[in-house]
């Protein structure tokens, strides 16, 4: 299968001493009737095999948009990509064109959705959808594709995978239908995944398995594992590193445990600080007040300063707070960041 | 699934009783004289006037009628037309023609409708899409019995693209001109469907999941787009042949076509009672048979749908 794969998929420049997944810099705007929307203004994140990196925040703080730009499936018109560089190994995929960016897609970073019902075709049987990515890509007869599809419902065990190869996707249960996703996406052996909110819509003691199950075939298969989720709770245990978005940008970036010990941006510190606690039963919660921005008018300065306990008049004025490496792997985009490390931690 | 298709079944026997009753009386209260209608101008002798009224129960009151003329039909006795000829002739002479134009018609509206329904589901607002809208608000408007006989004048008289009338013996290209003019009838709404349908599957999640998969954007539109958008497409289509039967009456009158309705079209006027209640009971039987087709189709279509 590698040797098929290394034939059709050469990327031209891949370097398999490069990183795995670099953003850099990444713009995104969607250009609508009431204006311009600026989803994503500069994102940088870094992704190594075998890796766990979540991207943490609000809706509508540009999560999905990254994602989506790193997929190359942006809506466009409206959205379009207006500057930064998505580098894959070396190779940056924003300069491909679309036909070999379309063979980057399943082949080398693969995705899943937040509801598989949807996102999946209704009127095609599951294993049909599954073999459908060795058929286009790889060229393989029915048969072999259906066998190949078998395989790997097994793999997310689905049980029985052989009967249920044929039936259609609201045929299954919630959390089998986010695994024939999890197979899908796994289906041409990507080095990437990106798993956008996957199980948002699932109830707490399924997602725990998809959680394990996707840790699980990460490790397996020393796959970069990018983990979109607005769940405090679900990322602690599976996340290797945090990336926390606001209006379009990573607002503090650390190593997991150093996030909920000591978190250095105070957007970071609220969210914590938000999250129900059984200690405090019965209290009021946490809530962070007011709204994110509107993306068509982001506030000058710091974004999050108008809900910001820190803010002060250098917030409020551009330029917005530069990228502050709090340690050799930390960084956090605010001004008064050693304030907030240096504050009491949020969670004992 | 079998449940499902006898209880519709027996439901198209009560519909088919019901109808060909109601068909049957409607003609029978319009009767003046059927016997004068057939004779014309000339007067009718009064022994042939008697021997016909025995020949077809006229003297019978309404229900011994009706019973009468289902008794024939149910053992396949359309029975004899007021012009002498047996009903059943007629039928085997009209309805290869009418289901050949009425075929044609629905090809090419399918045709024309889902190509240009996903064209302009795809590109929303743009030239064609425009262009499309007014087209078919233009055809919506214009009721066939404008529009035949303005087409045989534009492209059969003046411009003799077409034969201006068909023939009695119909081939394809006499056949053309009506069935375009027939398609009219039933395109514009087509065409609206198929875009609604399109616009609206191309903003669903499983196009986006088909794009993460690297397929090509043709195979996401032809493959999984259509796929989803024919659903409601295939049902209008089906449900479009009793529209085209209505306008067959007009366009077959027009062309000159003998079809089932230039048939209908002379007997409601000539009062000609078995044979209108025969053509009418042959179309509902189809109109039964094609909604259950359509149904079942349905179900074969969207596999979320089942029948009990």
């Amino acid at each position: 299968m590698t040797d098929i794969k290394a034939e059709i998929d050469v990327l031209p420049g891949l370097d398999s001493s490069a990183r795995l997944l670099e953003v850099d810099g990444l713009h995104v705007e969607f250009r609508t009737q009431v204006g311009i929307a600026k989803a994503i203004n500069g994102v940088d994140l870094h992704l190594d095999p075998g890796e766990t990196l979540a991207i943490l925040g609000e809706s509508g703080c540009g999560k999905s948009v990254t994602a989506q730009a790193i997929m190359g499936i942006l809506d466009s018109p409206p959205g379009f990509v207006t500057g930064g560089a998505i580098r894959y190994r070396g190779v940056d995929l924003l300069k491909l064109a679309e036909e070999q960016r379309r063979r980057v897609r399943a082949n080398h970073i693969a995705m899943i959705f937040q509801d598989a019902l949807s996102a999946l075709n209704p009127v095609f049987p599951v294993g049909w959808q599954i073999g459908e990515l060795f058929r286009v890509h790889r060229g393989t007869s029915r048969q072999e594709a259906k066998k190949r599809a078998v395989e790997l419902l097994d793999l997310v065990k689905i049980p029985a995978a052989k009967q249920r190869i044929n039936d259609y996707p609201h045929q299954f249960s919630g959390g089998m239908r986010q695994r024939v996703m999890i197979a899908m996406a796994l289906a041409l052996d990507p080095k990437v995944l990106i798993a956008d909110e996957p199980t948002t819509a699932l109830d707490v003691t399924v997602q725990a398995q998809i959680m394990n199950l996707l840790a699980e075939l990460r490790r397996e298969r020393n796959m970069g594992l990018i983990l979109i989720t607005h769940d405090m709770g679900v990322v602690a245990d599976v996340a290797d590193r945090i990336s926390v978005m606001y209006a379009g940008k990573v607002v503090e970036e650390a190593p997991v445990l150093d996030i909920y010990a000591r978190p250095a941006h105070p957007y970071t510190k609220a969210l914590l600080e938000s999250i129900p606690r059984l200690d405090l039963k019965g209290q009021q919660l946490n809530v962070i007040k007011g709204l994110p921005p509107n993306l068509t008018r982001i506030p000058a300065g710091c974004p999050f300063h108008p809900r910001c306990a820190y803010a002060r008049d250098v917030c409020r004025a551009d330029p917005p707070p530069q990228q502050y490496d709090v340690d050799p792997v930390r960084t956090a985009r605010c001004h008064f960041w050693t304030e907030v490390v240096g504050d009491e931690p949020a969670v004992k | 699934m079998f449940r499902y298709f006898v209880r519709r079944v027996l439901q198209g026997v009560l519909t088919f009783f019901g109808a060909t009753f109601i068909v049957y009386a409607l003609m029978f209260a319009n009767q003046d004289d059927p016997l004068q209608a057939l004779a014309g101008e000339r007067p009718l002798p009064e022994n042939v006037r008697q021997a016909l009224t025995e020949r077809y129960h006229l003297d019978d009151p309404f229900i011994l009628q009706y019973g009468h003329y289902m008794r024939g039909l149910l053992t396949g006795d359309f029975g004899i037309s007021l012009t002498n000829r047996p009903i059943s002739e007629m039928m085997a002479q009209a309805w290869p023609v009418t289901i050949r134009l009425a075929v044609f018609a629905i090809i090419i509206s399918a045709l024309v409708a889902v190509t240009a329904g996903i064209v302009s589901g795809i590109r929303r607002g743009g030239i064609f899409d425009t262009t499309t809208l007014v087209i078919t608000l233009i055809l919506l408007s214009l009721p066939i019995v404008v529009l035949a006989p303005l087409a045989q004048l534009l492209f059969g008289v003046q411009l003799k693209w077409f034969p201006a009338t068909a023939g009695a013996e119909p081939g394809f290209y006499q056949l053309m001109l009506p069935a375009m003019v027939l398609s009219c009838l039933v395109i514009a709404t087509q065409i609206r469907v198929t875009r609604a349908s399109v616009a609206e599957n191309l903003r669903s999640d499983y196009v986006r999941t088909a794009r993460a998969k690297g397929l090509a954007n043709r195979r996401v539109i032809g493959v999984h787009v259509l796929r989803n958008s024919l659903i409601p497409v295939v049902t209008l289509i089906g449900v479009d042949l009793g529209n085209l039967m209505a306008g067959a009456i007009v366009t077959e009158g027009v062309f000159n076509i003998p079809g089932v309705g230039f048939n209908l079209f002379r007997g409601i006027r000539t009062e000609d009672g078995p044979l209108v209640v025969g053509f009418v009971s042959v179309l509902v039987i189809v109109f039964l048979v094609v909604n259950l087709v359509v149904d079942l189709l349905y179900a074969v279509l969207d596999p979320r749908i089942r029948y009990e």
